[in-house]
């Protein structure tokens, strides 16, 4: 067994930002308030002491302008790690993502390369009300060009960058609010993610629960609880949103026969919707009962912490869901 | 006309080649697409020549240039190989982009020329972005970006100039004001009609000159460019110019009278540079002569080219939506 630190989800994000920041002199962090307010959720605090003002630039209030100036200093040989504070102002720069960083390769017939990272913290859980709690994973991961990375634990909160960095294409990386405060028992030497694969959370043989993000402690902690009673749950944590690793997810419910898909986006066309799908396509025949999915209630989230809760999937509903389907 | 440069024999004959390069290509693209050769939107430059040679002309190729959908001429300025771009028109492999980008959407990297972009003022903030790019990276090339008056409307215009003066980045904005965004008038679209004054408003030094005059276009972009190279802090040259022909092939021009157009049909830069070529005697008749034949040559060689390539096969179809060598 290899040592292991314990580390808050907010520590092993900086350390991510700080090790690229040591490895490449190509890579600089812009974003509002990454510097000198030591970022909106401090997880930049110490950068620009540490880097210099060239590295750890501080932007102003314009989303879409500095979206499209991370692209086109990628286009031009920098590695750019664009933080855009929440992904509630992501419509801002929306265009930038969509007609820019996910076409030029294409548009170009492969001659440009888009090398662009670009940070989102996301999620509900806050109290931050309907403006500020947004799930919109799913709009990203529906666009062809991008790839689109969900951070649900502490190792990949620390190694995701890195690999982020690494890609020749625009990679956007949901980070949540509401985890950065948890502690976690991460290797001491966890090193880079594979951001090409989904990742088995917890081996199990009764049901997979496919997730991602903050689903995937919870769907943790459920599956704890259901081995309790006698039930073993297979956790699957998508990790990467588009392109998905269907592979992982069709093997895990060729084996188990069941699945529970668990998020907190809208549960209209959201990524269990797609999930479903091609469980529906690839495996249908090996499945012993209906998919069953858990997702967003579809609300604008409202501020009281009772309503904030019932928005979205809790570890008791994803158990309760769990338990209907093995035991109707 | 006035110019402190004096104009070489050579450079003059080869300005007067790439102005009739690029209306003569263009008149032939018109004459294509009506042959349905060319297909979706087709957007003319005819009339505005004199901006895109002018401006173009002052560049080294170290340069970036980046444009908008109306950006055959500028490619041609930037030796964009006049077959490939033919072909990219066509919806060719041969084609500059590979066909799958057409008319709207000439890359070429080798010649540093990065579109071709579609989304009015989406560019903008790339061109800053690149800029950026130079700076950091100690490089002395400077970024031109090409755009319409249509985009100074656009909020993205006003983040890009405002992000370009704060970091004092080498960026040369051409507004190419043709007075119509599509049928939309400058005076029903700007309150501030003088685009210059915009981007007086950030700070950065802002000139307009008339754009159906090659010579005057030359000096104002000789000295900017001087200007962005030597300060490493952007500049706007608002060309105040006017297309002769329909915004695209689907335009009746219900938005303004023929008299307005054949008035401003007298202002051509073509024949206006011709005979000051002449009366310099820079140019002679039998040189006159015998570029008509070079130009009815390389057109038709570029038309033989678009011909003769070939279809991508279907099979290719997802190809360049990623990498083909992530590790590249």
């Amino acid at each position: 067994m290899s040592e292991t630190i314990k580390i808050t989800y907010r520590e092993a994000l900086k350390a991510g930002i700080r090790e690229a920041l040591f490895n490449d002199e190509r890579v600089f962090l812009m974003g509002e308030d990454v510097g000198r307010y030591g970022g909106a959720f401090a997880v930049s605090k110490g950068l620009l002491e540490e880097f210099g003002e060239d590295r750890i630039m501080d932007v102003p209030l314009s989303e879409a302008g500095f979206v499209g100036a991370g692209i086109g200093a990628s286009l031009a040989g920098l590695k750019p790690i664009v933080e855009v504070m929440t992904v509630n102002f992501a419509m801002l720069p929306m265009d930038q993502i969509a007609n820019n960083a996910a076409t030029l390769l294409h548009m170009s017939g492969g001659q440009l390369n888009v090398p662009v990272v670009i940070r989102m913290s996301a999620g509900i859980g806050k109290q931050l009300a309907a403006q500020h709690s947004h799930s919109w994973e799913p709009l990203f991961a529906h666009i062809p060009g991008l790839i689109v990375v969900s951070v649900g634990t502490h190792e990949d909160a620390r190694g995701m960058l890195s690999t982020a960095l690494n890609s020749p294409d625009p990679v956007i990386i949901f980070e949540y609010t509401s985890m950065l405060n948890m502690e976690a028992e991460i290797p001491a030497d966890s090193g880079p993610t594979d951001i090409s694969r989904a990742k088995i959370r917890r081996e199990g043989k009764d049901i997979s629960i496919i997730t991602y993000g903050i689903g995937v402690y919870k769907a943790l902690e459920a599956a704890k609880r259901l081995s309790e009673q006698g039930i073993d749950a297979e956790v699957i944590d998508l990790r990467v949103l588009r392109p998905l690793d269907e592979d992982c997810f069709i093997k895990s419910v060729s084996k188990t026969h069941r699945a529970l898909l668990v998020e907190e986006a809208w549960s209209t066309i959201n990524v269990s919707s797609e999930v479903s799908a091609r469980i529906m396509e690839k495996a249908f025949y090996e499945l012993d009962a209906p998919v069953k999915r858990l997702g967003g209630i579809e609300v604008p989230i409202p501020y009281p912490l009772h309503l904030e809760n019932a928005s979205v999937p809790q570890v008791e509903d994803i158990e309760n869901a769990v338990i209907k389907i093995l035991r109707p | 006309m006035e110019t402190k440069d004096k104009l070489s024999a050579e450079k003059a004959e080869k300005l007067l080649y790439q102005l009739l390069l690029m209306r003569k290509f263009e008149e032939k693209s018109a004459e294509l697409y009506t042959k349905e050769k060319i297909r979706g939107f087709l957007h003319l430059y005819i009339g505005e020549e004199a901006v895109a040679t002018g401006v173009i002309q002052a560049l080294k190729p170290e340069d970036n240039v980046l444009g908008t959908y109306r950006e055959h001429a500028h490619a041609l300025a930037r030796d964009v190989d006049a077959g490939a771009i033919m072909a990219e028109m066509y919806g060719k492999q041969e084609g500059c982009s590979r066909g799958r980008g057409g008319s709207m959407h000439i890359f070429d990297k080798e010649k540093n020329f990065f579109g071709g972009s579609a989304i009015v003022g989406g560019h903008l903030p790339l061109a800053t972005g690149m800029a950026l790019a130079s700076k950091k990276l100690k490089k002395d090339n400077i970024t031109v970006c090409f755009f319409g008056e249509g985009a100074a409307a656009e909020g993205i215009f006003h983040e890009a100039l405002n992000l370009a003066s704060l970091w004092k980045v080498p960026v040369l904005f051409v507004c190419e004001n043709n007075l119509y965004a599509m049928g939309t008038a400058l005076r029903f679209s700007h309150a501030v009609q003088e685009i210059e004054k915009k981007g007086q408003a950030y700070g950065i030094e802002s000139k307009a000159v008339d754009g159906m005059d090659l010579l005057k276009v030359m000096a104002a972009a000789n000295k900017a460019v001087e200007q962005v190279r030597n300060s490493g802090e952007p500049y706007l040259l608002v060309c105040n110019t006017y297309r002769f022909r329909a915004h695209s092939m689907f335009d009746a021009e219900l938005y303004r009278k023929k008299s307005e157009v054949e008035k401003w049909k007298k202002r051509d830069p073509i024949p206006k540079f011709r005979k000051y070529l002449l009366k310099e005697n820079l140019i002679s008749e039998t040189q006159l002569q015998e570029m008509e034949e070079r130009l009815e040559t390389e057109i038709q060689k570029a038309v033989d080219f678009a011909e003769a390539g070939t279809w991508e096969a279907k099979e290719e179809l997802t190809r360049f939506v990623y990498s083909e060598n992530p590790e590249s």
